[in-house]
């Protein structure tokens, strides 16, 4: 039965995405004042949705794979591209106030600003395709360490990462919460 | 200061109050969902590179863009993540106007606090900030929720990466860009 296709995954799709557009709005991550204010460090609500996220989401995919449920779905650390990329992504993100689902999402509550940024987004994707010939044969064929996890690398098991991530995100959101941020 | 002139605002137009961590789970658990259901992790850059290849079609023509090397592999199309990218946009305008949190915003607060009210000077950045978060992330193939939350979660080396260089160029640029003038 799972996992569905064809129509029914089309539907479902449409479904899940507004359950994650719905999220973003609850989480106040929809605005550019909640999302610029993280990388100041003046509130820390994008932080407390991302990591919570990660945590729960990663603990139940893990249980889920174990269980035969689920099959992990892990992307190449292409390391030329993705160092290259996720530096550029920071300060365009910065610059945006969005990144790109927070940025869809604002737009949907009003953000005019959001716009005009997606249709930055669009542009700069044309550009990558335009690029991507060279790229391909460039940044990208550097230095390629393929669909590898932290646990491969490490040897460490995947629940002492996912107890250590807890245990950092109870002290650092105990300490945050205290100073209200 | 901010924090009361925000809550008097948000009383005034409807208020949104679900915890941080609520959403944070809600959206691990939408995870979960997601891996057993359709095998398709939670992503929204390849589903907008896409309809850049139909953007780019009328520049250089369809035949250019079919055999563009990137979009022959992406070609634009109502499939599973252009359907979950209309989905999100969907849901949080639901969610904004269920709350009556929905509301026209040219120039954010904190934006006007340190650049003035000029709508234009907003656009022209948050314009270039798209061109340049976009081509990062098709880079690093994925944004903050194919990379950073998909990725992170099964502790894919991709995800982590991702978090901490991008976090770290995201806190210089917010750095240079809200300093405090001396």
């Amino acid at each position: 039965m799972f996992p569905m296709t064809g129509t029914a995954a089309l539907v479902l799709a449409v479904v899940f995405g507004f359950a994650f557009g719905w999220l973003l709005d609850r989480g106040r991550v929809t605005h550019y004042d909640t999302i610029i204010n993280q990388f100041r460090f003046k509130d820390f609500t994008v932080l407390k949705v991302m990591l919570t996220a990660i945590i729960v989401g990663g603990v139940g995919v893990l249980a889920l794979v174990d269980l035969g449920f689920a099959k992990m779905a892990v992307r190449d650390a292409n390391m030329g591209g993705v160092l290259l990329g996720s530096a550029l992504f920071g300060v365009g993100m910065v610059l945006y106030g969005y990144c790109p689902g927070t940025g869809v999402a604002a737009i949907a509550t009003g953000s005019v600003h959001a716009l005009v940024g997606a249709v930055g987004m669009l542009v700069g994707g044309m550009l990558y395709g335009f690029n991507y010939p060279w790229l391909k044969d460039t940044v990208l064929a550097w230095w390629n360490l393929g669909r590898v996890t932290l646990p491969d690398i490490t040897g460490v098991p995947a629940l002492v990462f996912f107890a250590a991530l807890a245990a950092l995100a109870v002290a650092l959101f105990s300490a945050v919460e205290s100073r209200r941020l | 200061m901010t924090v009361s002139s925000l809550s008097t605002s948000t009383a005034a137009h409807g208020r949104i109050d679900w915890s941080p961590y609520l959403v944070g789970a809600g959206i691990g658990v939408l995870s979960w969902v997601v891996f057993v259901v359709v095998a398709a992790p939670i992503g929204i850059t390849t589903a907008v590179s896409q309809l850049s290849g139909g953007l780019a079609v009328p520049l250089v023509g369809a035949e250019a863009v079919a055999q563009n090397a990137y979009w022959a592999r992406h070609p634009m199309r109502l499939d599973y993540g252009t359907l979950f990218l209309v989905g999100t946009f969907l849901g949080a305008l639901a969610s904004s106007l269920a709350a009556r949190t929905w509301r026209l915003e040219t120039v954010p607060a904190v934006w006007a606090e340190r650049f003035g009210p000029s709508p234009l000077k907003r656009y022209a950045v948050a314009f270039v900030g798209g061109v340049i978060a976009m081509y990062g992330a098709r880079l690093a193939n994925g944004c903050t929720s194919g990379n950073g939350i998909s990725q992170g979660l099964q502790l894919a080396v991709v995800g982590w990466v991702f978090l901490a260089v991008m976090f770290t160029t995201g806190l210089l640029t917010a750095f240079i860009l809200f300093r405090q003038p001396r």
